[in-house]
């Protein structure tokens, strides 16, 4: 294995980690306030994707994506409003089973409005720009990629630790009853963080799918696992955490595959989840739970 | 009085189970014409097998686990390797050569069940040791990996002298005849209701009320846990072994997520927590997606509704109907159950003669109850009423 082959595997690895790292973002954030898995996600990432090829087909790239984001956080919040939240009081595991219920709804519904077949996702020329170093030749999507989710990092941070948004969104994933009584609008910081969760998806999708040249309906569901499975690696709520779970899920999946052993690129996600839950199950950088009675 | 209710029970029970024989003889005695019903009882009773192993350790032991379409792929790949006739494994695994070890090994199909069992109960008790630990969306998710791995390591080229990797077994012998399909599945239910009927299934259910007052009582919650889902995973690798030979041959690309999806909405629909809910929800799933089939063909007007041919508006789309469009209303069913009617059909009893009976008794109680309601309500508005008229008065 040459140097070249393996940098060049590296910028693979990195840029695959970067896209999912901002769906992993909103895995545990929605985990951090609601308690719940939003299976949904992923296949929310997938509608993205076509969201992106319908656009493109009328506006330039530059309006497309603003309508690519702001149609996800729609699709996303009305999610939230017609499935989760009528339940949330109910079981937990009734609440996961509308998770799954939605993402079988969105599948289905993929499956139906644009049919099965792979279609070809829009190759957009500033982010498809080939750049030569000697050996390596590396499009910007797969350097902005892990750029772009940094930035975005930092910046959601700085939401979180210092604007009252925020604050509020800290205090629903502390004690949702205490948060209300000290006037809190829950239900507006739920849906805040479901706008956050899929406009992040939403950029991830972008930066996924430009890669990977097709979408089909149901090409979000197993990165939306793994996406999950990367939140839980980082420690669930955690939001650096889920990003360096991402970069670490990306990168494994492309030195699996560059190994020669494509097969398990998608179950080495979940031998990684095994690993985790037993010897550090709050994740890496998650605080140790204590169990309420 | 008891007695003769319990006869009575007894009675209905046999006549019942004979109208089933019946029925199955009727459709044996002509397999051709009958090929299509034929089909759907056998996938119908095999799904049954399976929502029935989900639904005990979900519905039962309350421990969401999603591996089912893991265990049946194990059961697949076990009963289609060692049922395919040894004649044709050199013609199948032309790729690979098959393994030496297991090239001459032919079992009847009860004992390459069995074996499949046997298999998914060990391999459940393996993970099990570290995934029952984990709480609801953990074990859920771990569940679901697991699935995923198996699936990997059945496509894997690696093992091709057992699994024949990604090309699958395939020519396996089917059933001798319906009866040995249903026999079957109706012994494997009958077997996990009896469990769930002991002193076992009990426990279960006080793990799945309350762990911790469980604990106290002096369950062991581990164990239990543990025991449900060894039996619920067996079961779950004879239905995938059952499916292999219905469908005839055992790949992997049958066993993703989306098949535990679809069992879990066959559970959810009958009814977290009761076996027959179950069986009525497989049945219920099955045979409608067949019906429906409808829904995804292109029709205009005048195909549904005679008399309109030659107008124009004969000749037009009808809209919506499309390839597609059932597996659409199964989700928003699947929806609806969940968001307004999550008791599903039979709520968490068993259907039993006596609730079947006591059903038109039921519904005039809660409509006389209803009417009461609506009186006491009235009532209620009209001394408001008196009231409010009363102190403007004054």
């Amino acid at each position: 294995m040459s140097l070249s082959y393996f940098i060049q595997q590296l910028l693979n690895g990195l840029s695959l980690g970067g896209a999912y790292a901002l769906i992993a973002i909103g895995y545990t954030m929605v985990y951090g306030i609601l308690r719940m898995i939003n299976f949904a996600h992923g296949d929310e990432f997938m509608m993205a994707g076509y969201f992106m090829i319908y656009s493109i087909a009328v506006f330039p790239w530059f309006i497309s994506i603003p309508i690519v984001i702001a149609a996800t956080v729609v699709l996303g919040v009305l999610i939230e409003r017609v499935a989760y939240r009528p339940l949330r009081n109910a079981p937990r595991m009734s609440v996961m089973i509308s998770a799954i219920g939605v993402s079988y709804l969105l599948e289905n519904l993929a499956n139906y409005l644009f049919t099965a077949m792979p279609q070809s996702y829009p190759q957009i020329p500033i982010l498809k720009y080939v750049y030569n170093f000697g050996d390596i030749s590396v499009s910007r999507v797969t350097i902005l990629a892990p750029v772009l989710t940094i930035v975005l990092t930092v910046l959601l941070v700085m939401l979180v630790n210092k604007t009252k948004l925020g604050m509020a969104m800290r205090a629903c994933s502390k004690d949702q009853e205490t948060a209300k009584i000290m006037g809190i609008r829950v239900d507006n910081v739920i849906t805040m963080t479901f706008v956050i969760g899929c406009a992040l998806a939403a950029v991830g999708s972008i930066l996924y799918f430009t890669d990977r040249n097709t979408v089909q309906p149901y090409s979000g569901s197993l990165p939306g696992l793994k996406c999950f499975v990367a939140a839980v690696i980082g420690g669930i709520g955690n939001i650096p955490g889920a990003v360096v779970g991402g970069f670490i899920v990306g990168i494994c999946q492309i030195a699996i595959t560059a190994a020669g052993y494509s097969v398990f690129s998608d179950a080495f996600t979940f031998v990684l989840l095994f690993i985790i839950l037993l010897v550090r199950p709050s994740g890496l950088f998650g605080e140790k739970a204590v169990d309420k009675v | 009085m008891k007695t003769s209710k319990k006869s009575i029970r007894i009675i209905a029970d046999a006549v019942l189970v004979a109208l089933v024989i019946g029925y199955l003889a009727l459709l044996q005695s002509n397999t051709t014409a009958h090929s299509y019903a034929i089909t759907i009882i056998e996938r119908s009773c095999i799904y049954a097998v399976a929502a029935v192993s989900m639904n005990l350790i979900i519905g039962f032991t309350g421990q969401f686990s999603l591996g089912t379409a893991g265990f049946m792929c194990i059961g697949a790949y076990v009963t289609g390797i060692f049922t395919i006739p040894v004649k044709m494994r050199d013609q199948i695994y032309y790729l690979y050569g098959m393994a030496d070890c297991i090239h001459d090994i032919k079992l009847p199909l009860i004992a390459a069940l069995a074996l499949s069992a046997l298999l998914c109960g060990l391999i459940a008790a393996v993970i099990g040791w570290p995934v029952l630990r984990l709480k609801s969306d953990y074990l859920a998710i771990a569940t679901l990996g697991f699935s995923e791995i198996v699936r990997a390591i059945f496509g894997w080229d690696g093992l091709g002298k057992i699994t024949n990797a990604s090309y699958g077994v395939s020519n396996i012998p089917p059933f001798a005849n319906i009866f040995e399909c249903v026999a079957i599945c109706g012994v494997c239910i009958l077997i996990m209701s009896l469990l769930i009927r002991s002193s076992y299934g009990r426990a279960f259910k006080a793990v799945r009320d309350d762990d911790v007052a469980a604990e106290a009582m002096g369950i062991n919650l581990f164990r239990t846990k543990q025991l449900s889902f060894v039996v619920s995973s067996a079961f779950a690798g004879v239905a995938g072994g059952l499916l292999a030979v219905f469908m005839r041959s055992a790949v992997t690309s049958t066993f993703t997520v989306a098949l535990t999806y679809n069992i879990l909405l066959m559970v959810v629909l009958g009814g977290i927590g009761s076996v027959s809910g179950s069986i009525i929800g497989a049945f219920l799933v099955t045979g409608s997606q067949e019906w429906l089939r409808f829904l995804d063909k292109e029709y205009v007007f005048s195909d549904l509704i005679p008399g309109l041919s030659g107008t124009v508006f004969g000749s037009a789309q009808v809209p919506l109907l499309r390839n597609g469009f059932r597996m659409v209303i199964f989700s928003i069913l699947l929806m609806v159950v969940v968001l307004f009617w999550n008791h599903g059909i039979t709520g968490s009893k068993e259907l039993s003669w006596a609730r079947i009976i006591s059903i038109p008794s039921v519904l005039r109680e809660r409509k006389l109850r209803k009417a009461e309601e609506a009186k006491r309500r009235e009532q209620e508005e009209a001394a408001a009423r008196a009231l409010e008229k009363e102190v403007r008065g004054q």
